[in-house]
């Protein structure tokens, strides 16, 4: 043991949990709706592409969309039906844009299609598991959504010594990975032990926050004699960010801009761990997942397995709807998640959790000016300085933010929850996030019309030299013909003064 | 009639002589100031600051005839590049990012006259006579060359629409209190 893993972690907040509503009732399947509306993106790097028709009839497990490009995920039917639309519909997104969406009628049947599974499991060849996860469209299903088998297949390629199985869950009101530990160990540890063998690492750790001791003596019952080990860590938020937990479960520090496989470590989400079980073992696609439905203004909290796609508004009326005047819908968890623009966006693989929070919850205040207290200096768990980065960004210094390490900020919202003048700190970071991103890509563009400029200057020269010299080329021909015929004439002339 | 005659032809030969060879012997070499300037610029040719083109713009800021916030399309990143390699103090307060935008061709007016694409200094618009035209947007810099030129007025400069890629926060409009709100007046 380090020293370092002997401090306690950087910054942090303590959130009231607010979990118990939804803790304690098990896992329900969520009955099928008349029309599932899936996203061919819903990962991060490159959309899907749709390789069925408008009329075709899909089953259960099917390829709809194909990865494309080295940072993709495929996206497959989560039940039988028929495809009755491949267009636009509201994305999970804060923006409440439209995006490229398969949209299917079920048949009722939910019949499978044939899967291949392995006779044994765990004597598949470690890029074999990659890339039969990656065929399975898992993604990182904390929230992140990175596509899993690019993250095993880059582990593998780079070496690391140690995977960590995130259980963190810190996100107030979220369960879905707290019920998924309790009901489902065994399968989670088999998921493990698969990505531990597709990666090559020597050691295999889950860390759980120590507010969950039943899934903690779940899991330690699964993973007994397994080689897998089962380690509690504080309660705290964010404890769920992967390079947190990275640090309390080993004493060693991610460095600034820079990923935990730089130090040797692969981080993957419980959930994740029991997607990769269901892809190999049972060659089952990622078409589920389990959401928290929770908040003050919904009747009864719970835990649902809903088929991707599933419209939100339905995970709230299998709830027993609102008992309340809800005051704000969210998508996620209270600290990273975002408001809901419209209540028929479909749940993706990143949705963890659908809150419905009063008004008492949300408690909104009014911003004031900064007293520059420095609370959110000690809340910020990455080391930096919120106070001064947003004031650089209200005078729209965004340089100088970024060199006090805007970069680094993981939007966690840990600077904005104890602001005791309500300052929207992480709206500020996020915004000059997407600032710097429409300058990188002005800039591409600047660089590309340039280039178009400069060819078209090049071409409207040559076509006016071309001119020149075609014009150039018919004087001197035109001359050259009235020198031969005054020649001619000439000749005529002397021939007949000869004669 | 000869003498002016032969005398002009003359004094213009000798002088065209004389300029030839003081082009030749007391060539300057490009101020290399220009041509950094002109890389910080959009370099699309638009003529909006009212000089011809990028080059007689990095000229003119070059000889301190313009100011560094010259260029509508560069928007505020081109004036504080500029500022910056020229070593002055820029006043940004006037100057706004124009709203991204694209020249779009409205099919019910062109009629196909090749007029605008003519005039594109990024070869963005796709046109033959009498078929309508139409604009690339990903070359489209929004200089407006083609909006002044067209007859029908069919051609409008329109924000690019947001997409899933493209989409940012807005940035928080925060109206603090003021700091001596509630205080009282001594």
């Amino acid at each position: 043991m380090s020293f370092l893993s002997r401090l306690k972690p950087r910054g942090g907040v303590h959130p009231e949990g607010r979990k118990a509503s939804s803790a304690d009732t098990a896992i329900r399947a969520m009955p099928l709706q008349q029309r599932l509306y899936v996203p061919l993106q819903q990962h991060i790097g490159a959309p899907a592409k749709p390789v069925v028709r408008v009329g075709e009839k899909v089953l259960a497990g099917q390829l709809i969309g194909a990865g494309q490009g080295n940072i993709s995920a495929p996206v497959h039917a989560p039940t039988s039906g028929w495809v009755t639309a491949i267009g636009d519909h509201p994305a999970p997104h804060p923006s409440g844009l439209p995006a490229a969406t398969v949209i299917i009628e079920p048949d009722g049947e939910g019949r499978w299609i044939e899967a291949d599974v392995p006779a044994d499991p765990f004597a598949l060849a470690p890029d074999d598991i990659a890339a039969r996860v990656g065929a399975a469209g898992v993604v990182g299903l904390g929230g992140a959504a990175f596509p899993s088998m690019v993250k095993l297949d880059a582990s593998r390629k780079s070496g690391v010594d140690t995977l960590i199985i995130n259980g963190g869950e810190c996100e107030p009101y979220l369960t879905c990975d707290d019920r998924i530990m309790r009901e489902r160990a065994a399968e989670i540890v088999s998921g493990i032990r698969l990505m531990q063998r597709a990666v090559g690492a020597a050691n295999a750790l889950v860390g759980i926050e120590d507010n969950k001791p039943e899934a903690l003596a779940a899991m330690r019952a699964a993973a007994a004699a397994t080689g897998v080990e089962i380690r509690a860590v504080p309660a705290m938020y964010p404890m769920g960010w992967e390079k947190q937990m990275i640090q309390v479960l080993l004493g060693r520090e991610v460095p600034a801009e820079s990923r935990s496989a730089d130090i040797g470590v692969l981080v993957h989400n419980v959930a994740t761990a029991w997607a990769v079980q269901q892809a190999i073992c049972l060659g089952r696609p990622l078409v589920s997942r389990i959401v928290t439905v929770s908040g003050g203004a919904v009747a009864q909290p719970a835990n649902l397995e809903v088929p991707l796609g599933t419209p939100v508004q339905a995970l709230y009326d299998a709830c027993g709807g609102f008992n309340a005047r809800p005051a704000r819908l969210v998508l996620g968890g209270p600290m990273m998640g975002h408001q809901l623009t419209h209540t028929s966006v479909p749940v993706v693989k990143g949705t963890s959790g659908v809150l419905a929070l009063t008004q008492s919850e949300i408690g909104l205040t009014q911003p004031a000016p900064c007293i520059r207290c420095s609370s959110c200096v000690r809340a910020c768990p990455v080391g930096l300085l919120p106070l001064e980065m947003a004031a650089r960004i209200r005078t729209d210094d965004l340089a100088a933010a970024v060199a006090l390490g805007l970069k680094d900020c993981i939007g966690c919202g840990s600077c904005s929850y104890v602001c005791p003048s309500s300052i929207p700190l992480v709206h500020y970071f996020n915004y000059a996030k997407g600032e710097l991103m429409a300058q990188a890509r002005g800039k591409l563009k600047q660089e590309a019309t340039k280039k178009l400029a400069a060819e078209r200057s090049a071409r409207m020269e040559r076509i006016a030299r071309e001119r020149e010299e075609a014009a150039a080329a018919r004087k001197a021909a035109k001359e050259a013909r009235e020198a031969a015929a005054k020649e001619a004439a000439a000749r005529a002339a002397t021939t007949e003064a000869t004669a | 009639m000869i003498v002016p005659l032969i005398s002009l032809t003359v004094l213009g030969v000798v002088l065209g002589l004389i300029l030839g060879l003081a082009a030749r012997f007391f060539k300057v070499e490009g101020n290399p100031l220009v041509e950094e300037l002109e890389a910080l610029l959009p370099g699309s040719q638009c003529g909006q600051c009212g000089y011809p083109g990028c080059t007689g713009a990095a000229q003119a800021l070059a000889d301190g005839s313009a100011p560094v916030t010259l260029c509508p399309p560069g928007g505020r990143a081109v004036v504080a590049a500029l500022a910056a390699k020229l070593g002055v103090e820029a006043d940004l307060s006037g100057v706004k990012d124009a709203v991204p935008s694209i020249a779009d061709v409205r099919e019910e007016l062109c009629i196909g006259c090749t007029r605008c694409y003519k005039v594109c200094p990024t070869d963005a618009i796709l046109g033959a006579a009498k078929h309508i035209h139409a604009v690339f947007k990903e070359a489209c810099t929004a200089c407006g060359s083609c909006v002044e030129v067209c007859p029908t007025e069919a051609i409008l400069l329109r924000p690019i629409p947001p997409t899933l890629q493209s989409w940012g926060w807005l940035k928080p409009d925060v109206q603090p209190r003021a700091a001596n709100e509630g205080v009282l007046a001594a």
